[in-house]
């Protein structure tokens, strides 16, 4: 197993922050809008540089994807800032006229993805935002695993052409990626070669997959681990490339397994090459208050229940 | 362009409208028929705009229609511009056509610029379009059309109060009020009130026009241009009747989505004088 360290700890919309201000300094025509929420979307270091291109909506998300739509007809690259809970459910059909099938050039940034929001509850935990997202045509949709990945990730999105869901998260958690790491979309990344399981992961997952797989080094077992931060479009090649080395899959991400990265997996393993997955996701429930981590044991999502999960997808192989 | 020159074009529109939706026998004739006047005074009279369609349209103004299901009548005045051939309007509405039920970038019909169907989704686009302007330091003006049911969409009321707060003052918003909805009279559905001190509190420049008197329109149209730069959004309440040029269409909610049979298609163009060609 490949050894990950690291001597940071940091929240990835922090990245999402830094990445902006960068993609603000790359290209004149990066704007940025928010709905009340500067702070938590870590905004203020563009909106200091760049006052002029930051227009404030208030709290109306809706008006807020509108406005951003239109932006664009004049070659603004417009990033929306807001929780996924109100840049996806609350604002769908806005998305989806306005914006996907209007194919304008929004990149929806959000912030507080998932059960890990913690204290705040189920009413902010948005964990269908993936599913909803793509099933959107042309929608992009990428979750980053860290600070850095989330900064390289925001700057890439500014020079793809075409609508962005971006997704990421308020807890601290490692930075393990490089930090001048160039992101590709579509491309999937090998964290660790393996032979025995592959454990696709997307999000903070990647670090849960990681230590994972580094007790099931201990237990002899040789997981393949890849990291797949763009969920649509999907990786297909290197997905396949490795089921078909290592005969079953486990995919691992923060959201409802109804809709997320398992289901996207579980319709390639079904028409491409059939193999045994395990779904390491929320089982069709609403979040709770809590603290993320006690959050992510709960609903299983930690590496002990990626670990399960690959002793029980590795005793399905062959079967 | 002389008011007789617009009437005729838009008499010409009324044709295009109640032929497109006999053709396919599905669509909105009635509003269609309503805001006629309207968009030829502004296609053809009041906007800076080319045919040769760039969607960035820098340097030109741009027009957003919000309530999508008035498309025959957007359809036909941008052909009749020269936005594209007047032969592809006999698509309306059928498979494979650009010239789809609501308006639709999708298919790059030229002089649509975004997708409406939805409704009370069109301000707030044409906010952002005018953000952009004012960034380029384009002088250009932005068009919006609305039917007053539509207002009844929250979406509305967040954009009417985000564009004085941030004087959108290039924005010229029309609604028209022929107070009809699919359901009924829309004081008997959804009341607005009045529209005008609702506006005006928002902080809106709120004018009238007569939305089927030519030269009214014309000159509001103008009007409204002239207030603009002055640090508010104009509001421009536009009284029209539903079905407007068809006698037995008029005044209505009947006609909002209901195409003509045969006989009633030889008895609507029979009020509507062919003056340009029909298509």
């Amino acid at each position: 197993m490949k050894k990950y360290t690291y001597t940071d700890q940091k929240d990835t919309r922090s990245g999402f922050g830094v990445g902006l201000l960068e993609a603000g300094r790359e290209n004149p025509n990066v704007v940025a809008l928010c709905a009340d929420l500067i702070g938590s979307l870590k905004m203020d270091a563009f909106i200091k540089e760049f006052p002029e291109r930051f227009t404030q909506v208030g709290i109306a998300e809706a008006n807020m994807m509108g406005i951003a739509a239109g932006m664009t007809i004049g070659g603004a690259i417009p990033f929306t800032g807001t929780f996924a809970n109100f840049s996806t459910g609350r604002v769908y059909d806005q998305i989806r006229q306005s914006i996907a099938y209007s194919e304008k050039n929004v990149k929806i940034c959000a912030s507080h993805a998932g059960l890990t929001l913690g204290e705040d509850g189920a009413t902010h935990q948005i964990l269908e935002d993936i599913g909803m997202m793509k099933m959107l045509p042309g929608m992009v949709v990428i979750n980053p695993c860290d600070f850095n990945q989330t900064k390289a990730a925001t700057i890439a999105i500014a020079k793809y052409k075409g609508p962005v869901y971006l997704r990421f998260g308020r807890p601290v958690i490692p930075v393990f990626t490089a930090p001048d790491q160039v992101f590709e979309i579509g491309k999937a990344w090998m964290v660790n070669e393996g032979k025995d399981v592959t454990i696709v992961a997307t999000g903070h997952l990647v670090w849960e997959a990681i230590l994972a797989g580094e007790i099931l080094e201990t237990m002899g077992i040789d997981a393949e681990i890849i990291n797949i931060h763009t969920i649509k479009p999907l990786d297909e090649a290197a997905i396949l490339k490795s089921v078909a080395k290592t005969g079953c899959i486990v995919s691992a991400e923060e959201h409802n397994r109804f809709g997320g990265l398992g289901d996207s997996i579980a319709q390639l393993l079904i028409t491409k090459h059939l193999a045994p997955q395990e779904y390491i996701a929320v089982d069709d429930s609403f979040g709770e208050s809590g603290k993320p981590s006690d959050l992510m044991k709960k609903y299983g999502l930690d590496a002990e229940s990626i670990v399960k999960a690959v002793q029980k997808v590795i005793a399905r192989k062959g079967v | 362009m002389e008011i007789n020159e617009l009437t005729k074009i838009a008499s010409q529109v009324r044709r295009d409208i109640v032929r497109m939706v006999h053709g396919c026998q599905s669509g909105h004739p009635g509003g269609s028929l309503g805001c006629a006047d309207f968009l030829v005074a502004l296609y053809f009279n009041q906007m800076k705009h080319d045919p040769a369609f760039n969607m960035d349209a820098a340097g030109e103004d741009i027009f957003f229609l919000s309530n999508g299901h008035i498309s025959p009548v957007f359809y036909s005045v941008l052909a009749r511009s020269g936005y594209f051939d007047i032969v592809e309007l006999a698509t309306f509405r059928k498979i494979n056509s650009r010239v789809q039920g609501h308006p639709a970038t999708h298919e790059h019909l030229p002089g649509i610029r975004i997708a409406s169907g939805s409704l009370g989704q069109g301000l707030s686009v044409a906010i952002g379009a005018a953000i952009t302007k004012k960034r380029h330091k384009d002088p250009s003006i932005i068009y919006t059309l609305h039917g007053d049911g539509e207002l009844q969409e929250g979406q509305i009321w967040e954009a009417a109060m985000f564009a004085p707060h941030h004087k959108i003052d290039n924005l010229i918003m029309t609604i028209d009020v022929n107070g009809q909805q699919i359901d009924g009279p829309v004081e008997k559905i959804m009341s607005l009130g009045n529209l005008r001190a609702k506006f005006e509190a928002f902080g809106w420049e709120v004018m009238h026009s007569e939305g089927n008197d030519m030269a009214s329109i014309t000159i509001a149209l103008q009007q409204a241009k002239l207030n603009t730069g002055k640090g508010k959004p104009i509001c421009n309440l536009m009284q029209t009747q539903m079905g407007f040029g068809v006698d037995f269409m008029m005044g209505s909610h009947k006609w909002h989505g209901v195409a003509p049979n045969d006989e009633q298609l030889i008895a609507a163009l029979a009020q509507l004088p062919e003056t340009l060609g029909d298509y």
